[in-house]
């Protein structure tokens, strides 16, 4: 068995597989390094309660500090690798130290898209990735009178929903025709816009943003590919992240959209592995290639990259699940809803269920503020089961009578 | 300090300490206290925090939200009259002795 396991991430997976490997009675060396100089925390906080005046980081932490020594799990923090030495089996920090591993398990997440337009680096264009930028985020929204985010994906409309709540006159611009277009069904798109109306949101979509306009202290309005201006205190750039797969590219693993891995979690090097946002895996309940960004994901794929580590050779099928919280909107999903052919629409405009088909057969829900339906399709799923569209049709759509 | 006590479905009996402004999951999750899951860490999203409140504490509580209440009928235990989500229990010094039991299973 492997003497010793280098996780190079800090984040959720990387916390996940630490944790795990000593719950399965790894007795080998762990090492856990992250650059950034805070011990492992949740980032779904971050564009959510974490922007409250007044929260701490101590509530997102993941273990207390003193739970790393007391697993002896060797936690480095603040440390950037450079290189991966494959032959030698090390991994070589900017500080010049050389950390040897038998299995490398790569958790280093995703980095936001930048936007590549006059004025993006002015003063008070943010975006939000880590703890520091909620801090700085706090800050600028606390003395903001308008905010133009730019990203109607699920980090723009959480934090619309906390600058209304400050009573800031908020726009989005999004480049596509519908909400988090990306993640969710149409319908749930329009269920998500209605959202961000109700709470005096505007949001403009099909628009580009050709520039940020500067003023005395920064960034005081964004101009739009159709020559609309639109006044701002603060900009927030949240258009999508990109994978952090280079150390892997630098160190010849095959990479495409994410490190790619098998169904095992490892990568072209049986020794090193791949989890989380920056891992690209074939996923059986979609079918096909995907990199999922979700703690859901990176919890159980830091689990089972721990289960192969230690000796459990499966193949990962976890069922893929998320949430997100608009305001007084709760989204929760479960299956690969994106890949639906057919979807049937419970429940009214307040409340809904979007139940998700392909070849008539059920493969998901897209749940607002319907929490019972999301956990009974999450265990039914879970569970293998396969229902019929005509099946559910004839309970009424009713979860607790199908199964 | 407040003292928490969770008790496993086997008997074993933990007692520990959590902060004021803690959860009751997240104490348990800080101090090793096995059982409790927690999976979407704390957002009332996965009913794996479940716990059973003992009786003589239940009522001391902050009462059950509408989101709370649909996530324990999904709970991966059978769901009791003390069935609790413990991420949605804060610590107070009021809750100072606490007893929770934690189910044999999360689902």
């Amino acid at each position: 068995m492997a003497e010793r396991v280098l996780i190079l991430g800090g984040g959720q997976a990387g916390l996940q597989t630490a944790v795990s490997l000593r719950e399965r009675g790894f007795a080998g060396a762990i090492t856990l390094l992250g650059d950034e100089p805070f011990v492992p925390y949740q980032r779904p906080p971050l564009s959510k309660d974490y922007l409250v005046n007044g929260a701490r980081f101590e509530t997102l932490r993941l273990r207390p500090e003193s739970f790393f020594a007391e697993a002896g799990i060797d936690l480095l923090t603040g440390r950037r690798a450079m290189e991966i030495d494959r032959e030698g089996k090390n991994l070589r920090l900017e500080d010049g130290t050389a950390l040897p591993y038998d299995r490398l398990v790569l958790a280093t997440g995703t980095r936001n898209r930048g936007l590549p337009v006059p004025g993006a680096n002015l003063a008070g264009v943010l975006s939000l990735k880590g703890a520091a930028d909620a801090d700085a985020l706090r800050q600028a929204l606390a003395n903001a009178q308008r905010a133009v985010i730019i990203g109607a994906g699920f980090i723009g409309l959480e934090i619309s929903a906390h600058c209304r709540s400050l009573g800031i006159e908020t726009t989005i611009i999004e480049a596509n025709n519908r909400a988090a277009a990306r993640a969710v069904s149409p319908e749930t798109s329009t269920l998500l816009l209605a959202n961000q109306a109700a709470m005096g949101v505007e949001v403009i979509f099909g628009a580009s943003v050709a520039g940020i306009l500067g003023g005395a202290g920064g960034a005081a309005g964004v101009l739009l590919a159709d020559g609309r201006r639109l006044a701002a205190d603060v900009v927030l750039v949240c258009i999508g992240v990109l994978p952090n797969d280079d150390i892997a590219a630098s160190a010849g693993l095959a990479v495409a959209n994410g490190v790619i891995v098998n169904s095992r979690l490892r990568t072209t090097d049986p020794d090193i592995f791949a989890i989380g946002d920056c891992a690209i895996f074939h996923c059986v309940n979609y079918g096909g290639e995907v990199r999922l960004e979700s703690v859901p994901n990176a919890i159980e794929q830091g689990k089972h990259v721990a289960a192969v580590i230690t000796g459990d050779e499966r193949d990962y099928a976890a069922m893929p699940w998320f949430w997100s919280d608009q305001g007084k909107l709760k989204l929760q999903m479960v299956g690969p809803t994106q890949i639906a052919d057919t979807r049937v629409v419970v429940g009214d405009g307040a409340a809904s269920t979007i139940f998700c088909f392909a070849d008539e057969r059920f493969i998901g829900v897209e749940c607002i503020n319907r929490p019972a339906d999301f956990v009974k399709a999450r265990r039914l799923l879970g569970a293998g089961a396969s229902l019929s569209r005509q099946h559910l049709e004839a309970v009424g759509y009713d979860l607790k009578a199908a199964a | 300090m407040i003292n928490i006590t969770y008790v496993s479905a086997d008997g074993e009996t933990r007692t520990v300490t959590g902060e004021d402004g803690s959860t009751v999951m997240r104490v348990a999750l800080d101090k090793g206290v096995p059982g409790i899951v927690a999976e979407c860490g704390g957002s009332a999203m996965c009913a794996t925090c479940h716990v059973y409140v003992d009786p003589a504490w239940i009522d001391l509580l902050s009462p059950v939200n509408e989101t709370e209440d649909a996530m324990l009928d999904s709970a991966g235990a059978e769901r009791r009259a003390n069935s609790r989500l413990s991420c949605q229990l804060p610590v107070t010094v009021a809750l100072d002795g606490l007893i929770v039991h934690v189910p044999a299973t999360q689902g």
